[in-house]
């Protein structure tokens, strides 16, 4: 009897999102990540193309404070933390990200407030630093990081960095920026599907082509959501390979902040939770390894054996066929 | 939706002045106004005043064709300008219409294969308009064998089950309704369905209003496809919010100015 044949084809496709310029394409990168491309869902090349996910590693332009930077990560980082240059550059020659986000926590107003000159002086020195595309993330306070985005935007104009975040209701100033200077966004939704697309959808009147657009569902760690995460990135990817073209956007996921933002990868107090050492590292990678298969195009990571264990699970998932990021 | 443009059509004067002067203007404005306002793809017919159907039907083609690329529906009862409208479409092409009598399918589907055309099969056989149901389905079933057994695929296929005005035959939208979701499971995948939507209110006072409730009821039924006026905004902006609640796209709030976007 003959096996039917159960492969299922799409109309639709995930847009192709290229970050980082060569200085062919007038940047300085030595290297350019591509992210989406999808015709299939994740890991399913038997069906059609599909590309596995890049790996951004976190870097915080201001030593991480107290709690959120658990003993774990303190002892894979050691002293880097306390310089952006040195930390961004363990990022990449030891870790092997394939791009570093630096985090603007400094620009908080809770946090010091650092001025869009400062941010600018640190982002530039990143950029120097280290060769690998940039993504640059704000710190989440609506006007300031409409001061300093626009500013840090334009020192790094050609480098196709992805900048975010942009939220329903502040995106004009971010998505201003990233056209003018030749960046690609982020837009931030709230574990919402239809403000996901709202968000696409508003960007995209702006100007600013689908091909420069990443989606942040936002990330539920384990125990933390995780499952609606999937759910929503699950149907996101169904409704853009049904050809909903704004649906069709590469997507970020937030998986080190997120999972170390939880009780259970950071507490050293619970008797019977096991090692605090390895909980916490086996937490990151165990959100990370589920989000790679509902359709993560980004994960931003942090601990150096979550990376490797998701990057295990990566080459595992696509055997035979050897497609890099 | 597939939304099947209906303006260029010389049973409007206007049209109809365009295709006698030769207006090729008038009538790519018509065409470019039709695609921007969200038609997949415009129905061309040179009506019945025309003193030359097949050099008027080339002619419309080719003007179309000049400013837009959405695929032509060569619309036209008679086979000459049909074959002459096919070979002249550069893009994807359709072919509208043959009926279920055995002359038409005979004649027409081979016309179709050949240029690889979708067909819009109307449920008309020898004995005219079905009054019922069953005689209606059991045309598109004729129909759709005809099409499979000439190479056409299912999915090129769109059954018309005729659309009479409602002042005329007000009990038969209830008979439409009711064949559309028979349609759907004359076979996997189903044959499209597909209506000329302005004849259930042709000269009628309410005609838009009409043509809008009669559209959202169709397609609640199964309905996937019309030939209608995609410069109704009203029309066009129900059949959106339609689309939305059979679950065909996700929900955004400027999910009308997404749908173009698709």
């Amino acid at each position: 009897m003959a096996v039917p044949d159960v492969r299922e084809t799409y109309s639709g496709k995930v847009v192709t999102v290229t970050l980082g310029a060569t200085a062919a394409e007038g940047g300085t990168r030595s290297v350019v990540v591509t992210l989406g491309g999808h015709a299939s869902l994740p890991f399913l090349h038997f069906e059609g193309e599909t590309r596995p996910p890049a790996i951004a590693l976190e870097v915080m332009d201001a030593p991480p404070e107290g709690s959120e930077w658990p003993a774990p990560l303190a002892q894979a980082y050691g002293d880097a933390v306390a310089d952006p240059v040195r930390w961004a550059r363990k990022c990449v020659e030891e870790f092997g990200a394939d791009l570093v986000c630096l985090h603007l926590v400094s620009t908080h107003p809770d946090r010091g407030g650092a001025s869009a000159a400062k941010a600018r002086e640190t982002v530039l020195a990143v950029r120097d630093a280290v060769k690998v595309p940039l993504m640059v993330w704000g710190c989440d306070e609506d006007a300031k990081d409409n001061e300093v985005l626009p500013v840090v935007s334009q020192a790094l104009a050609g480098e196709r960095c992805l900048l975010g975040m942009a939220t329903k209701d502040n995106y004009k100033t971010l998505t201003a920026a990233c056209l003018a200077d030749g960046h690609a966004i982020v837009g931030l939704s709230p574990l919402d599907i239809n403000i996901a697309k709202q968000m696409n959808i508003l960007i995209a009147d702006m100007g600013l082509p689908p091909e420069r657009i990443v989606m942040y569902p936002t990330t539920g760690a384990l125990g933390y959501g995780l499952e609606y995460t999937y759910s929503i990135m699950e149907r996101g990817r169904l409704a853009a390979l049904a050809g909903d073209r704004m649906m069709a956007m590469p997507v970020l996921c937030i998986v080190g902040p997120e999972s170390w933002g939880t009780k259970e990868a950071r507490s050293d107090e619970v008797a019977g939770w096991g090692p605090a050492a390895d909980r916490g590292p086996l937490w990151e990678a165990v959100t990370g390894t589920v989000l790679l298969q509902a359709g993560a195009d980004i994960m931003l990571m942090r601990h150096p054996a979550a990376v490797k264990a998701v990057r295990g699970a990566i080459a595992g998932l696509a055997k035979g066929k050897e497609v890099q990021p | 939706m597939i939304v099947i443009g209906e303006r260029i059509n010389g049973m409007f004067k206007k049209v109809r002045e365009a295709i006698q002067k030769k207006d090729a203007a008038a009538i790519q404005d018509l065409a470019r106004r039709q695609v921007a306002a969200g038609a997949d793809a415009l129905d061309l017919n040179v009506g019945t005043a025309s003193t030359d159907h097949v050099a008027d039907m080339v002619w419309l083609v080719n003007t179309v064709q000049a400013v837009v690329s959405v695929p032509l529906s060569v619309d036209s009862a008679r086979p000459e300008p049909l074959e002459a409208g096919l070979a002249a479409v550069k893009g994807k092409r359709m072919l509208n219409s043959t009926t279920g009598k055995e002359v038409d399918l005979g004649r027409l589907l081979p016309l179709a294969k050949r240029y690889d055309a979708s067909v819009i099969g109307l449920t008309i056989d020898e004995e005219g308009v079905p009054a019922n149901v069953d005689k209606r389905v059991e045309i598109a079933a004729k129909i759709l064998a005809a099409a499979q057994d000439a190479g056409i695929p299912t999915d090129a296929l769109y059954i018309d089950p005729i659309t009479l005005p409602v002042n005329c035959a007000q009990d038969q939208p209830q008979h439409l309704f009711q064949a559309m979701q028979q349609f759907r499971m004359l076979s996997d995948p189903p044959p499209h369905t597909c209506i000329g939507l302005s004849n259930i209110s042709q000269r009628l006072a309410e005609h838009q209003l009409l043509n809008r409730t009669f559209l959202i009821m169709c397609m609640a039924w199964g309905l996937d496809s019309a030939i209608m006026d995609p410069l109704d905004e009203e029309l066009m902006r129900a059949m959106i919010t339609a689309e939305l609640l059979n679950n065909r796209f996700i929900y955004a709030d400027s999910y009308l100015e997404a749908y173009k976007k698709h």
